[in-house]
């Protein structure tokens, strides 16, 4: 690979890396608009009660409420933990 | 019946002015009655980009205050025949727009213009909220770069629950997307966000991709808005975001790399 090719590959990615972090970032801020008000408040508790047993970052958990039908919704609830020690 | 078109971002800096100027002047040059009012109370510019910044004489709060009427608040643009402008007030008080107040003048604008074109100040407070809840329609101005499109987002969020028509349950804000500052270069070396990536994140339809441009700065260095320019890309593709305003299907230009003939590759240019 030519010093030339270098620079436009590692160009390339930072077009690509900037749209995945605002996907992720848009899908996220979304879900928080769409939900309850509580939601932010009631995912920091959440990461409180597991930070008594674990510690995650806090970009590791996520709570969203998702209206599956008029008299049905679900509170999804998603830790990632680390892989190695408890 | 007027409509009403908010031009607004989030973030600021990134072309509502511009825009704002440049479509209200291609509305007014396609013969439709139209009034662009400065929302941005404090500092207010549009004034000077449209070329008018001398003949101020009374302000949008004048108006709302009663200490003025419409007739003698309004500027008629010299250039352009059914073109008007309402200039921002200087004042500091951010809170001197009172949603009643704002009602009231669009109200008596609306009995007398085609199109309204409210440009919203940045942020997502009360100002810009001010700027966007009587909307029909918002053109989203957004620059390919991530804390922009981030805040688009936000506005869109704003424009969906926010707005007068949200409140009311009425029909949504009819919502447009305006990609500015758009360098085709930059894009195909994979260092900015393409029109699709863009359009994808945001997912509402394309109104226009204004490019980066010398003109525009030439423009407002000299009070001109650039669509006034016709030879210019960025005066064209402004032109082309008003005929699809006004319900026409033109092709996007501007979007790729010019190729470059011999010549220009050795004289540039
Ligand atoms: N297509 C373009 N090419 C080059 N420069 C541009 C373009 N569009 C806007 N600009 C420049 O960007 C700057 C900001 O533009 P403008 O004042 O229209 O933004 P704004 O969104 O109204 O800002 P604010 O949030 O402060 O109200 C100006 O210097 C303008 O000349
Ligand atoms: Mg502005």
């Amino acid at each position: 690979m030519s010093l030339l090719d270098y620079f436009r590959s590692t160009k390339k990615k930072s077009a690509s890396t900037a749209k995945e972090r605002l996907q992720i970032i848009v899908a996220h801020e979304r879900n928080r608009r769409s939900g309850p008000d509580y939601l932010p408040q009631l995912e920091r508790d959440i990461l409180e009660v597991i930070r008594k047993y674990v510690d995650i970052p806090a970009d590791q958990i996520s709570v969203s409420l998702e209206q599956r039908s008029d008299e049905l919704s679900v509170l999804e609830l998603n830790v990632s933990f680390p892989d190695e020690k408890r | 019946m007027a409509k009403i078109i908010v031009v607004t971002s989030g973030k600021g800096g990134v072309g509502k002015t511009t825009s704002s100027a440049a479509i209200g002047t291609g509305l007014a040059l396609s013969g439709h009655k139209t009034v662009i009012v400065d929302f941005d109370i404090g500092l207010r510019n549009l004034d000077l980009i449209m070329g008018c910044e001398r003949r101020v004489v009374y302000d949008f709060v004048n108006v709302i205050n009663g200490e003025a009427n419409l007739k003698q608040t309004l500027i008629k643009d010299k250039r352009v025949d059914n073109l008007f402008i309402l200039p921002a007030s200087q004042t500091r008080d951010k809170d001197a727009l009172t949603k009643e107040g704002v009602e009231k003048v669009l109200h008596e604008l609306a009995k007398d213009f085609e199109f309204i074109l409210c440009d919203s100040p940045a942020g997502i407070e009360a100002g810009a909220m001010m700027a966007l809840y009587f909307a029909d329609e918002a053109v989203v101005v957004t620059n390919p770069e991530v804390s922009s499109v981030r805040d688009s987002d936000r506005i869109l969020g704003m424009l969906s629950s926010k707005s007068r028509r949200a409140e009311r349950g009425e029909d949504a804000i009819k919502e447009h997307l305006l990609l500015t500052r758009y360098n085709p270069e930059r894009v195909a070396k994979g260092e900015m966000l393409s029109v699709e990536d863009v359009q994808e994140i945001l997912a509402i339809p394309l109104i226009g991709v204004i490019p980066e441009s010398q003109a525009v700065l030439n423009a407002s260095n000299s009070g001109q808005p650039v669509t006034l320019d016709q030879d210019s890309d960025a005066g064209q593709a402004y032109l082309d975001t008003v005929s699809r305003l006004l319900g026409n299907t033109v092709d996007f230009r501007f979007l790729t790399v010019e190729k470059k003939g011999l010549l220009k590759r050795i004289f540039g240019g």
